[in-house]
């Protein structure tokens, strides 16, 4: 396996405070990688700063080769780097498949085009497969705003594999689903993205979900990379169980109404 | 299959023929007001697709009046009558300025872009109302057209003259549907609902404002022109922003479902206006106002949705394409 | 020397006039995220209130002096009715709706409120100079200013500070603050938040009547300067930021002497100026002076 994203001492200061630090990892391509952390460990500020969302303070990103540093997040997707949301960033208004047809539209043009028509029979194929493949066909002609959760995270991300990644960040794809669906949420959306040759990062928050579907686990703590390595490694690492995993304990002893992150990060 | 025509564009096209035709059959009055609205319409249509992505100009009198003072300046400067000369003035003038402003805007959004747009309009009355030489508030006359060294009078200057505006106009109105329903203006559906996605899909959200930005800037310089060209005269209220609030207004009025909406609205506006302002002067603005109100509250997608019978632009594009390929 | 001290001068008096039509809006704005176009509306009605009473009132022939109660009596009167009705009777039930709808809102009601002008004061010009030479002038370098001039600018130091005062250093304002942060929460909390909104838009139209109300006896009251002044405060709290009360008064500084240094200096570029100088600002901070920072979405 080819290493396709690393990552060189990257550090992302926010006024005094260190979003990020020391971070350096390694993605090889095809592989599924597991990130944990509690709330504020610098995971989502991880993903922000590899698809161009924020830009490090210092450090380098290094994807096939090249330093990807300083460039936007549209040049990054067509880099073929791709995320999903922990809140699904979708066109609420619009239908599940208008959602798919305007992503796949958007996703196809490199250069803007005008006058062309956008969408015809092969396009509208294209994405029922595509919400087919993520058992989300029956609810094409229902709009955003009127879905459960679950729903629209699987439309997100969806959506994130429209242009075909070779790297796919997760954020916490199932937050917001309830905990006894999890387990077949996670294997329906695994079945879907394995169909192709990307790598996969996801960021849970569920132990049990990262031992089930990752061979690799990253655990952050506060800024930076506290183990890395073979999930069940990585899990029985003693300042992982005491800094990560216990504060987990007391997390999902609260309400899920508490996810929504509002710290920076 | 780009090559087809969907049902809209059809529709212009067959549409054209009997707009034409009007000229010939309604008593003049009619067809005067036929003959502006279709002038201002395309304004309104700029003014709605940029409202396809959220955006709403306040300003697009700025295009207008770019538009009839180009073919205006042209005409008294430079001694050129050419219809054909006028109108590319206009859009070159258009073309040049929206694409260096656009720079500017393509970075605001929401009530920031209605209020720059609003703005930048505005610096142009100001410059136009204090510049002596262009009649100050008064603004100048233009000349009759002529039209590739034919120089027809009268009546047939006339009928001339409104034939080639229905044509530019219909053409306009194609093209503009072709672009509401090509690529870009779907980047713009979706910049309207959620922008950060769009980057995230790998296509720049400022460069798609900017294009329409340009696009909506050239077809209201081109409504400019063909507004100017029958009433003679150009002044600086054509870029006042109260100007610019009635075009938003027709855009509400219509909705941004179809592209023929606000060419239909206009006139309608139009007509309504010339009664309104004859019966009470002073109610004019009052009832407008209270007609944006109501479609504000009860219609959010425009007059048109009453007939469309499908609720959404999106939805009928997503549930035509099938058969518009075929 | 003589060029200079007129444009300080006449650039203070254009600036005490800009902040007192533009605070309102931009009060309105922080609080309660409204763009009111409609501000342009209650200005014209305090302007034609203010010039209609004052009229009626010398006809009497009783003491001019009085003039300076009738003056914010016909502001208060024009706002607190305006802007109860606008507020009660429309905006009420579209809060929480994107800003751009209300913008058209607001758009719409002020076609109204010109419409309303019209039908109770008719299309003439009101002149009411009577208040603005009642004082005399006084001459500084030999240029002759209205005392009138001044007590504008006097009326505006006083709105703006205790505005700042009431909003940082009293109970009521720091609930507004708190209104500002999160309206949701604050409503957990107990507090009326649709009480602020209303004090707030009624506050705000009484502050736009009393920018034209002041302003009347200098000028001639005629259909059309509510929509002048629209274009005039926006310009004045962009360059600010919008919503910022210290903002509004740094930006109608700017453009108030913005404005007079052109007209003294080239007087065609009167109304370009300002938008010179809005558009550099932009140019350096997208969001105006004063604004405050968007937090992150993801």
């Amino acid at each position: 396996m080819t290493t396709i994203l690393e990552t060189r001492n990257l550090e992302m200061k926010f006024g005094a405070v260190y979003a990020a630090r020391d971070v350096n990892i390694s993605i090889a391509s095809g592989e599924v990688l597991g990130v944990i952390g509690s709330n504020g460990a610098g995971k989502t500020t991880f993903v922000n700063m590899v698809t161009g969302y924020l830009t490090p303070t210092s450090g380098e990103i290094i994807y096939r080769g090249k330093n990807i540093i300083g460039k936007a997040t549209r040049d990054i997707t067509q880099l073929g780097i791709c995320r999903s949301f922990q809140i699904p960033q979708l066109f609420p208004e619009l239908s599940v498949i208008e959602n798919m047809l305007i992503a796949l539209t958007i996703s196809k043009q490199d250069k803007p085009v005008l006058f062309k028509r956008a969408i015809d029979s092969a396009l509208v194929d294209e994405a029922r497969a595509l919400l087919a493949r993520f058992d989300i066909g029956q609810y094409a002609d229902q709009e955003i705003q009127t879905l459960p959760q679950g729903v629209r995270k699987l439309v997100d991300i969806a959506m994130a594999t429209v242009a075909e990644p070779d790297l796919l960040f997760l954020d916490e794809p199932t937050s917001g689903v309830s905990a006894d669906e999890k387990m077949d949420f996670m294997r329906t959306l695994i079945a879907a993205l394995k169909t192709t040759e990307t790598a996969v990062l996801f960021i849970e928050h569920d132990m049990e979900i990262v031992e089930a579907f990752s061979p690799r686990c990253v655990a952050f703590y506060e800024g930076t990379i506290l183990a890395d390595g073979p999930t069940a490694e990585v899990l029985e690492n003693e300042k992982v169980r005491e800094f990560v995993i216990g504060s987990e304990m007391h997390r999902t002893a609260r309400p899920e109404t508490q996810e929504v992150e509002a710290t920076p990060c | 299959m780009t090559k087809h025509l969907d049902r809209t564009e059809l529709g212009l096209l067959i549409a054209l023929p009997f707009l034409i035709l009007v000229a010939f059959i309604l008593p003049k009055w009619i067809v005067n007001y036929v003959h502006v609205s279709m002038g201002t319409g395309l304004v309104a249509l700029g003014v709605m697709i940029q409202m396809r992505a959220g955006l709403v100009s306040f300003g697009q009198g700025l295009y207008f009046c770019v538009g009839g003072y180009a073919a205006g300046l042209m005409a008294k400067f430079l001694g050129v009558t050419d219809f054909f000369v006028l109108l590319a003035s206009g859009i070159v003038a258009a073309l040049i300025l929206s694409s260096l402003l656009g720079f500017l805007l393509r970075r605001y959004r929401e009530i920031f872009y209605a209020m720059l747009t609003l703005a930048v309009s505005m610096i142009l009355f100001g410059l136009l109302s204090s510049t002596e030489e262009l009649g100050s508030t008064d603004g100048f006359n233009l000349p009759t057209p002529s039209y590739l060294g034919w120089h027809p009078e009268g009546e047939t200057s006339r009928l001339t003259l409104y034939t080639l505006t229905c044509c530019v106009a219909i053409g306009c109105a194609i093209v503009l549907n072709r672009f509401l329903k090509g690529p870009t203006g779907y980047v713009n559906e979706a910049i309207r609902e959620n922008e950060l996605r769009v980057e995230y899909l790998g296509t720049s959200a400022r460069q798609a404002v900017h294009i329409t930005y340009v696009l909506a800037a050239t077809v209201s310089a081109i409504g400019g022109v063909l507004w100017a060209l029958p009433l003679g005269h150009v002044d600086p209220e054509m870029t006042n922003w109260t100007t610019s609030g009635q075009f938003v207004f027709v855009s509400i009025l219509s909705g941004t479902g179809n592209i023929v909406a606000p060419m239909i609205g206009t006139f309608i506006l139009e007509i309504v206006r010339v009664y309104a302002v004859e019966i009470s002067p002073n109610t004019w603005q009052m009832i407008l106002g209270t007609m944006m109100l109501l479609t504000i509250i009860f219609l959010p997608k425009g007059l048109w949705s009453l007939f469309g019978g499908k609720k959404k632009s999106g939805k009928s594009a997503g549930a035509d394409a099938p058969t518009a390929g075929e | 020397m003589l060029t200079a001290t007129a444009i300080a001068v006449d650039g203070l008096g254009f600036a005490a006039w800009l902040f007192l039509s533009s605070v309102g809006l931009t009060l309105i704005y922080g609080v309660m995220k409204i763009l009111n176009i409609a501000h342009g509306g209650f200005y014209a009605l305090g302007a034609y209130s203010s010039a209609w009473a004052i009229g009626v009132y010398t006809t009497t022939g009783s003491t001019v002096a009085l003039t300076f109660l009738l003056i914010p009596l016909a502001a208060l009167i024009a706002g607190a009715v305006a802007g109860l009705i606008v507020e009660r009777g429309v905006l009420k039930f579209m809060y929480g709706r994107d800003e751009v709808l209300m913008v058209l809102v607001t758009y719409a009601i002020f076609l109204i409120l010109e419409d309303v002008t019209k039908l109770i004061w008719g299309t003439q010009s009101y002149v009411a100079w009577q208040p603005a030479f009642y004082f005399g002038t006084v001459e500084i370098f030999d240029i002759p200013y209205t005392v009138y001039k001044f007590i504008t600018i006097g009326t505006a130091l006083v709105v703006g500070v205790s505005l700042l005062l009431v909003l940082n250093r009293t109970r009521v304002g720091k609930l507004l603050l708190v209104v500002i942060e999160d309206r949701e929460i604050s409503g957990a909390l107990g507090i009326n938040v649709n009480l602020f909104f209303t004090v707030t838009f009624v506050s705000g139209a009484i502050l736009g009547a009393l920018g034209g109300a002041i302003t009347a006896p200098e000028i001639s009251v005629s259909p059309g300067i509510g929509a002048e002044i629209v274009v005039l405060s926006f310009a004045v709290i962009v360059i600010g930021g919008m919503g910022s009360i210290g903002g509004a008064m740094i930006g109608a500084l700017i453009v108030g002497f913005a404005r007079a240094a052109s007209v003294h200096l080239y007087p065609p570029a009167e109304l370009f100026s300002i938008y010179l100088v809005m558009a550099a600002v932009l140019a350096v901070k997208p969001y105006g002076l004063f604004a405050l920072a968007e937090s992150r979405k993801i």
